[in-house]
C-alpha cells in the first residue's frame, strides 16, 4: 500500500509541477496576484507531495518491503537500520528521487521566502524552477519509477555494495544533491533576470546566498565522498581525477567563479552578463553530471550505470533546458547595460582573472573528461586521460589563481594601488618562500611540486591573515581599537578569510601527503613487525569477528614510534555473505595531522607454514590537512550565508520598484 | 554514491600492491623511475587505475613488465613506446602530445589568453567612452553644478538621477 501512495504521491508532484509552470507564466503574463500566489501554492504541493512520496519509499526500505522490486536491488533484512535507510538513495531510482525532492524543495523555497524579490521575478523564476521539477519528476515517473512492484516477492533482498555501507556514503548523497540541485535556483532567478530584462545589485545580492548555500553543501558532499574514497578504497588514493568526481567538480568549480562574479554584480554593477552566464552555467553542469552519472556513456563501471536509453532521455533534458536558457541568454544579453568600469589594477580585475582561470579549469576538467569519447568518436583510436594531464594542466591554472588569491582582497574597488598591496604582503611572502626552501631541504629535491605547494598554501593563509589583521588595523591602531573592529567585522569577511585560508590548509595537506608519503608491505606472523617511515608495527593478534551482515578477520597492530606506544590499530577484513564480496576496513592511526594507515590482507602462508597474513602500512603526513581544508572552506560559506546583509535581503538598491522589509531587531 | 564508480573495481581488487617488496628493483634509482612511470600506466582491465594502485593481476604483470625494462636500461620513452605497441594508446594515462591531442593540451592555456585578451580589447573599447562625456552628460552635469552653487527651486529636475542616498 505504501508503494501505491508513494507512485501516487510521485504523479500527483508531476501535476502539481507543471500547474506551477501553467500559474506562474500565465500570472505573470497577466499582472494577476491571485494566480501568482497560486504558482507559490503549487510550489509548496509540489514539495509536499514529493516528501510523502520520498517517505513511502524509506518506509519500504525500513521494513524491508521485498514486493518492490528497488528495495529488493538494493537492501536486505540483516543491514543495519542506517544502511537501510541509505539505501533508498543508494541506487539510481532512490537517488533520482532524492534529487526531485531537492529540487522541488528549493522551488517552495523560492515561493516561501522569495518575499523580498520583486513579484514579477519570482513568479517566473517559480515558473522555471517548476519546469525543471516537472521534466525531472516525468523521467523519474516514467521511466525510473522505483515504486514497482514484483510478484512473487522473493524471500530476501540483494543488499547495498558493501563498500556503499559507511557512515560516510550515508550523508555523502544528500549534501552533494542540495549542492547540484541549490544550483537550479540561481539557474531559475538567471532566467527570470532575463525574461524580465532585468539584472541589478538587488538581482546579484539574491543570487548571492543560494550560490553560496548549494556551494558549501556541495563543498560538503565532495569531501566525505573524497574521505571514504581515502578510507574504504584501501590505498589511500583520495582524489582520482575519475569521470564520476568531475562529473561533481564541474558544477563546483563554476560556482566558485559565480560566487566571485556575483560580489562584482553587486557591488559595481559590473560583469552582468557573465554573471547571468554563470549562473545559468552551474546548474547545466549540475545536470551533465548527472547525465554522465547515469548513462554510462564514460568507462566507469558504475552502481548507477543504467540503460543508454535513459541516459538519452536525460541528455534530451540537458539539451532542451540548458539549450534554451542559453539562448534566451543570447537572445536577452544585448539589452542588459554594462556596468562600472574599472581600471587595470582593481579588485574587478583581481575577481575577473579569477574567473578566467576557474573557467579554462573547469574547461580543462570538461575536456578531459569527454576527450576520450570524442577522439574515439572521430578516429576510432581509444585513448586514456589520466590524473598525469589533470596535474599538468589543471594544476598550474589553479596554481595561477592562487598566486593573484591574496591580492584580490587587498585590492580597492575601481582603481587600487598595486604595489601598496604587494608591499603588504611581505609577510605572507617571505614566508611562503621559506616554506619552499624548507621543503626542498626536508623532502627530497625530487619534490619540487610539494615545495610550490608549500609555499602557495602558506602564501594563501598568511595572505588572508594579513588581509583580516588590515581590516581590523592590527598593529597600527591600539588593541581596544582593534577589538572594537574585530567584532564589527561583517560576517561575510571572516567567511572570505576562512574559504581563502581553508584553501590553504588544503593545498598543504595535498602537497605533503602526495610527493613525501612512505609506504610499505610484508607478510607478518603473529608477533612480526614492519617499519614505515619512522613507525614499527607489529602484528599482534588476528581474531574472527562476526559482524550485523559480515564475517570479518579483525587483526590488532601495535604501532610504536622510537619504542613509545603511539596506538593499537585494528583493521578488518569483511566478507559479506549477501552479495559474495569482500571488504577492507582500513585502520586509521592519527599522529598529530599525520595518519598512519594500515591495511590487513589476504591470509598467506608464513615461512615456517604457520598462518600469516599481508600488512600494509602507510605514513600519510599532514593527511588530515586534506579533508580539514574543505571543511573550514564549507565553514567559511556558511559563516558568509549567515551576514546580516544577506539575511534581511537587499537593502535598497532600487528602492522605488519594491518596499523594503523591517530590519529583524 | 558519486564514487559507486571506484566500488566496483575495488571490491575485486582492494588496494595497491606496488610497494611489495619482492617485486622491487636492486637499484633504488631505477625503481624510482619505476614507480613513476607506473603512475602513468594504465591497468587496461580495470576501471580508471594505474597498475600502481592495482592488485589485478595483469596490473603485477605490467609491472614486472615495466621493471623489467627500466631494469635493463631503457628510456621512459622506450617503455612507453613499447607498451603503447602491445596495448594501444589506450594505455597511457597521460595522452600523447600528438596532432590528435593538440586541443586537448592546449584549449586550457588558449581559454586563459582568450579571457585576458578579451579583458584587454573591452577595456580598450570602453576607456575611451569613459575619459568623455557625451554632449547630454555634459549638459546635466552643468545643471548639476548650477543647482548645486545656489538655484535649490529648481532642483526637482535633476532629481532621482543620482542623488546620493
Amino acid at each position: 500500500m505504501t508503494a501505491e501512495l508513494g507512485a501516487f504521491a510521485l504523479a500527483l508532484a508531476l501535476a502539481l509541477s507543471l500547474a506551477q509552470v501553467g500559474l506562474g507564466a500565465v500570472g505573470r503574463w497577466r499582472a494577476d496576484p491571485a494566480l501568482q500566489s497560486a504558482a507559490v501554492g503549487a510550489a509548496v504541493g509540489a514539495s509536499l507531495a514529493i516528501a510523502v512520496s520520498f517517505a513511502a519509499l524509506t518506509v519500504a526500505y525500513v521494513t524491508s518491503d521485498f514486493s518492490v522490486a528497488n528495495v529488493v536491488a538494493n537492501s536486505h533484512t540483516d543491514k543495519p537500520l542506517a544502511y537501510k535507510i541509505a539505501g533508498v538513495w543508494g541506487n539510481h531510482e532512490g537517488s533520482l528521487l532524492l534529487w526531485c525532492f531537492t529540487l522541488t524543495s528549493f522551488g517552495a523555497a523560492i515561493g516561501l521566502f522569495g518575499g523580498g524579490l520583486p513579484v514579477g521575478l519570482r513568479t517566473v523564476a517559480l515558473a522555471c524552477q517548476g519546469a525543471l521539477g516537472a521534466l525531472f519528476l516525468a523521467f523519474a515517473l516514467f521511466t525510473s519509477n522505483p515504486f514497482e512492484r514484483v510478484s512473487p516477492a522473493p524471500f530476501e533482498g540483494r543488499s547495498l555494495n558493501p563498500l556503499l555501507q559507511d557512515p560516510a556514503l550515508v550523508l555523502h548523497p544528500p549534501f552533494l544533491y542540495v549542492g547540484y540541485v541549490g544550483f537550479s535556483v540561481v539557474f531559475s532567478l538567471a532566467v527570470a533576470a532575463l525574461v524580465e530584462g532585468r539584472v541589478d545589485a538587488a538581482w546579484a545580492r539574491w543570487v548571492r546566498p543560494w550560490t553560496l548555500f548549494a556551494w558549501s553543501m556541495l563543498t560538503i558532499g565532495i569531501t566525505l565522498g573524497s574521505f571514504w574514497a581515502y578510507y574504504e578504497l584501501g590505498w589511500g588514493g583520495w582524489w582520482f581525477w575519475d569521470p564520476v568526481e568531475n562529473a561533481s567538480f564541474m558544477p563546483w568549480l563554476i560556482g566558485t567563479a559565480l560566487l566571485h562574479s556575483a560580489i562584482v554584480t553587486e557591488k559595481r554593477g559590473a560583469l552582468q552578463a557573465w554573471t547571468v552566464f554563470l549562473s545559468i552555467a552551474a546548474f547545466s553542469f549540475s545536470m551533465l553530471g548527472a547525465f554522465l552519472v547515469r548513462s554510462g556513456v564514460l568507462t566507469s563501471v558504475h552502481a548507477f550505470a543504467v540503460d543508454p536509453e535513459r541516459g538519452m532521455v536525460l541528455l534530451a533534458i540537458l539539451g532542451v533546458t540548458a539549450g534554451a536558457a542559453f539562448g534566451l541568454f543570447a537572445w536577452r544579453v544585448p539589452a542588459l547595460k554594462g556596468g562600472g568600469l574599472f581600471a587595470p589594477v582593481s579588485r574587478e580585475s583581481a575577481l575577473v582573472l579569477n574567473n578566467i582561470f576557474l573557467t579554462a579549469a573547469t574547461a580543462t576538467v570538461l575536456l578531459g573528461t569527454l576527450y576520450p569519447l570524442i577522439i574515439e568518436a572521430v578516429n576510432g583510436r581509444p585513448i586514456s586521460v589520466g590524473p598525469p594531464y589533470f596535474n599538468l594542466t589543471f594544476n598550474p591554472l589553479m596554481a595561477a589563481a592562487c598566486l593573484i588569491l591574496p591580492l584580490g582582497p587587498l585590492l580597492a574597488w575601481k582603481r587600487a594601488d598595486a604595489a601598496g598591496a604587494v608591499q603588504r604582503l611581505w609577510l605572507a611572502a617571505l614566508i611562503a618562500l621559506g616554506a619552499a626552501a624548507l621543503s626542498l631541504l626536508v623532502l627530497s629535491p625530487r619534490s619540487a611540486i610539494g615545495a610550490v605547494g608549500a609555499a602557495l598554501s602558506l602564501w594563501l593563509i598568511v595572505g588572508s591573515l594579513v588581509e583580516l589583521a588590515e581590516r581590523v588595523k592590527l598593529g597600527r591602531a591600539p588593541l581596544a581599537e582593534v577589538r572594537r573592529r574585530l567584532g564589527g567585522l561583517p560576517r561575510g569577511a571572516w567567511g572570505t578569510t576562512l574559504a581563502h585560508a581553508g584553501l590553504g590548509v588544503f593545498i598543504m595537506g595535498a602537497a605533503i601527503e602526495t610527493t613525501a608519503k612512505a609506504e610499505s608491505a610484508a607478510t607478518l606472523q603473529l608477533g612480526g613487525a614492519l617499519t614505515v617511515a619512522a613507525y614499527r608495527v607489529e602484528l599482534q593478534d588476528v581474531t574472527a569477528v562476526d559482524g550485523p551482515n559480515y564475517l570479518a578477520e579483525r587483526a590488532v597492530l601495535r604501532v610504536t614510534k622510537n619504542g613509545d606506544e603511539i596506538c593499537r590499530a585494528q583493521p578488518e577484513r569483511r566478507f559479506f555473505p549477501a552479495g559474495g564480496q569482500t571488504t577492507t576496513e582500513v585502520a586509521l592511526c592519527g599522529y598529530g595531522l599525520d595518519d598512519l594507515y594500515l591495511v590487513l590482507g589476504e591470509r598467506a602462508a608464513g615461512a615456517d607454514g604457520g598462518p600469516a597474513w599481508r600488512v600494509r602500512a602507510y605514513w600519510n603526513p599532514l593527511a588530515k590537512l586534506i579533508f580539514i581544508g574543505p571543511a573550514i572552506m564549507a565553514l567559511g560559506g556558511l559563516i558568509s550565508l549567515s551576514d546580516r546583509r544577506l539575511r534581511i535581503g537587499a537593502p535598497a538598491g532600487r528602492r522605488t520598484q519594491r518596499s523594503l522589509r523591517p530590519a529583524p531587531a | 554514491m558519486i564514487r559507486a564508480a571506484l566500488a566496483v573495481c575495488a571490491a575485486l581488487l582492494l588496494g595497491a600492491a606496488a610497494p611489495e617488496p619482492s617485486e622491487r628493483l636492486p637499484d633504488p634509482a631505477a625503481e624510482d623511475r619505476a614507480r613513476d612511470l607506473f603512475k602513468e600506466i594504465r591497468c587496461v582491465v580495470c576501471q580508471n587505475e594505474s597498475i600502481d594502485d592495482s592488485e589485478a593481476a595483469l596490473a603485477q604483470d605490467l609491472r614486472r613488465l615495466v621493471r623489467e625494462q627500466v631494469g635493463a636500461g631503457r628510456s621512459d620513452g622506450e617503455v612507453r613506446a613499447y607498451l603503447v605497441d602491445r596495448y594501444g594508446e589506450f594505455i597511457l594515462l597521460r595522452p600523447t602530445f600528438s596532432p590528435a591531442n593538440w586541443l586537448l593540451w592546449a584549449v586550457p592555456f588558449l581559454i586563459v589568453l582568450a579571457g585576458v585578451g578579451g579583458l584587454w580589447l573591452s577595456r580598450r573599447g570602453r576607456a575611451g567612452a569613459a575619459e568623455v562625456l557625451t554632449a547630454e552628460e555634459e549638459a546635466r552635469l552643468q545643471r548639476v553644478v548650477a543647482e548645486v552653487r545656489g538655484a535649490p527651486a529648481q532642483s526637482s529636475q535633476a532629481s532621482g538621477t543620482g542623488t546620493p542616498r
